[in-house]
């Protein structure tokens, strides 16, 4: 799968931007915005894992909740199969629904105590779908084979199961109206480790039997690591790097993704008497009062006096490439003058 | 070398069961481990295992539900079973500090930070408001708080998740404990905030002796910092032995479950994850047979109708399992 060169973008995120307003006082006037999410641009390819890492406050879940438009963005294009989701109305907006999905962290807080594990798995089938009740039970019962709960349990209450059959329930659910596109945010983060694993073989195999999207939300860079295809690092509301997951985790460009990378605790006490860890100082600073210039500038150990003034731009250094960091854009012109140094050397020698 | 040295603590044959509507429930079974002075102890498990109602019943720091209901804990050779309240309350105040895993419901919102600690310094070291408000800065910026007599003055609410754990930390110093326990201290936080807090812990260590158990379900975080690990899976404790024999030999089929089943960041990136398969056994029933059996690919006969002992495998490293991943037969015991 990974193997297979992911030939188009199912998913176009354009300059995507989500600020939440701060209002204070008694007239509830605006004094400034939470900039959760500030100006993301990416693909997402069709049947491809694309994994968003971050801390928590760094905005992957926004950003997740943006793309399926459970929030109306402040700004920017989402074309999800050619359709901008980010403008629709209303009426076409429902259309559009059951090609993207969502499967949420908590399946103790996603799911209807209420309501039987048949009556979730069914009500998407209600909502968008024609089908009369007969034909609802032969697609839940499906649904629940596929996601590997069984039958006999349709007509029991979510409490009744354990953490990974309640996630294994939210996914069933997802799958109803046989979506092309997925977000997983943190689906398997609230599991223990013995049933991560289980969960995330599930996503697996039925990305490759539906040939489903996922933009995989998570924390756990070992788990995107296993997972994805491609991988986005955010920080403080964008995009700091994008890349391949293999050039990523060896080769980190970002300071930024490679202190998290670095922080991350080896399972095994001889590499981690010995490796040399970079630790950050200081915390995220707040997405209301980003500092000026590059987010990171604050925790950068390898902050350079232009970071403190200028934004750098997110472009793309090498082919499939991204990267949002003025020392990427010196390295660029270092061997933008390196090649002409040579040319020079070479002219002088030829004359 | 660390046997000749008394331990810190002692815990031999704890049980402890919940009495719930449904009947009891054994959640910790017959556990028995020790903490050498300046020792540093990783407790992993998955929830529900029993890791931290064990160091719950340690202290007597139960809900009324939960009963002891056997064994014994030693503390500097002092029987804390028997210990009367006043003992106790000063044992919890000055002898063993706590962190927990949410910072934010360990601090009081409503006091500020520099009350709470030299609240206990007052209590517990009979020290004058001036000379704790001092130490009380000491110990923030020991925790690597800068500007710490400033900060004393702050509500919780105004640090940092990271910071408040760091506060949380210099509250469980402030007596100089001898045992510190922290269960999952590092959990609710960032992996980059986590990387600072180990960072303190381990410089810690080498300022102060103390012993420390540190209770985590992240291998990671345990192949990091600890001097011994302990195993736990459905309230007993499956393996124990010193960090890099274990994580080089593990015996018992869950530890090595548990280390094949965790993917990494770096190293050989695997195409599909091992999984183990069912669940953890609820904790209903008598512990007649090993817990793990249902989900274990190696079980013998005897799995089924006896719950196996701790063996010792050699290093100080034992195992409560009869299949030797060696021979792949059954233990000669």
């Amino acid at each position: 799968m990974s193997e297979m060169a992911p030939i188009k973008p199912l998913v176009e995120v354009r300059d995507l931007t989500m600020h939440f307003d701060i209002h204070a006082g008694i007239l509830r006037r605006k004094v400034g915005a939470v900039k959760a999410v500030d100006g993301l641009s990416f693909d997402i390819m069709e049947g491809e894992t694309l994994g968003l890492v971050g801390e928590s406050g760094c905005g992957k879940s926004t950003t997740g909740r943006a793309i399926l438009r459970l929030y109306d963005p402040t700004a920017g294009s989402v074309r999800i199969g050619g359709v901008d989701v980010a403008s629709l109305g209303s009426a076409d907006l429902r259309r559009a629904r059951p090609q993207m999905q969502m499967i949420f962290q908590d399946p103790q807080a996603s799911l209807n105590p209420r309501m039987t594990v048949g009556s979730i798995i069914a009500e998407p089938l209600r909502e968008h779908s024609d089908m009369d009740r007969a034909a609802r039970d032969v697609r839940v019962r499906e649904l629940m084979d596929a996601v590997g709960l069984n039958r006999a349990f349709a007509s029991r209450y979510p409490h009744e199961f354990s953490g990974g059959q309640r996630q294994r329930i939210g996914i069933a659910r997802a799958l109803a109206l046989n979506p092309r596109f997925i977000v997983c945010d943190e689906p398997i983060a609230a599991l223990d480790v013995s049933i991560q694993a289980q969960v995330v073989n599930l996503l697996e195999d039925l990305q490759r039997d539906l040939g489903l999207t996922y933009l995989f939300i998570s924390h756990d860079l070992s788990m995107v690591r296993h997972l994805a295809n491609r991988v986005a690092v955010m920080y403080l509301g964008k995009i700091v790097e994008l890349a391949p997951r293999d050039a990523l985790y060896s080769d980190p460009r970002h300071p930024y993704t490679e202190a998290l990378l670095s922080a991350v605790p080896v399972a095994d006490p001889v590499v981690e008497a010995t490796r040399q860890q970079i630790i950050l100082q200081g915390d995220v600073p707040s997405p209301a009062n980003p500092p000026k210039g590059c987010n990171f500038c604050t925790r950068c150990p390898k902050v350079m006096p232009v970071c403190h003034e200028v934004s750098p731009v997110f472009v793309e250094h090498m082919p499939g490439r991204f990267a949002a960091c003025h020392l990427i854009d010196e390295e660029k012109d270092a061997s933008v003058l390196r090649e002409n140094k040579n040319d020079n050397v070479q002219q002088g020698e030829t004359q | 070398m660390r046997d000749t040295i008394a331990p810190l603590l002692d815990v031999a044959q704890l049980k402890t069961v919940f009495h719930t509507r449904s009947g009891a429930v054994h959640a910790v079974n017959s556990v028995s481990f020790s903490v050498a002075p300046g020792e540093l102890v990783g407790v992993v498990g998955e929830s529900g295992s029993g890791k931290s109602v064990t160091m719950m019943s340690l202290m007597n720091l139960l809900p009324r539900s939960a009963e002891i209901v056997g064994g014994e804990v030693l503390f500097e050779g002092r029987d804390v079973r028997a210990m009367n309240r006043a003992e106790l309350l000063r044992l919890r105040g000055r002898d063993v500090g706590f962190v927990f895993q949410d910072p934010m419901t360990s601090l009081n919102p409503v006091f500020t930070v520099g009350r709470q600690i030299t609240e206990r310094l007052r209590k517990h070291m009979n020290m004058s408001k001036a000379e704790a408000k001092m130490r009380a800065a000491e110990l923030l910026s020991l925790v690597g708080i800068s500007d710490a007599a400033r900060r004393l003055q702050d509500y919780p609410h105004q640090f940092s998740g990271g910071m408040r754990q760091r506060v949380v930390i210099a509250i469980a110093l402030a007596c100089d404990p001898k045992l510190l326990i922290a269960d999952e201290p590092t959990t609710a936080l960032d992996v980059t905030i986590q990387a600072q807090i180990i960072a303190l812990v381990r410089d810690l260590r080498q300022k102060l002796d103390m012993g420390i158990v540190w209770i985590t379900h992240d291998l990671g975080v345990v192949a990091g910092i600890a001097d011994r690990v302990i195993v736990m899976y459905a309230g007993q404790i499956v393996e124990q032995g010193p960090v890099r024999e274990l994580f080089a030999r593990p015996q018992h089929p869950y530890t090595r479950a548990l280390l094949e089943t965790l993917p990494s960041v770096t190293g050989a990136r695997s195409e599909r994850l091992r999984t183990i398969e069912g669940q953890p056994p609820s904790l209903g029933g008598a512990p007649d047979r090993c817990p793990f059996a249902p989900r274990c690919a190696h079980t013998f006969g005897r799995c089924l109708t006896e719950n196996p002992q701790r063996i010792e495998v050699g290093g100080g490293h034992d195992v409560a399992c009869w299949w030797d991943p060696q021979t792949g037969e059954m233990r000669h015991v």
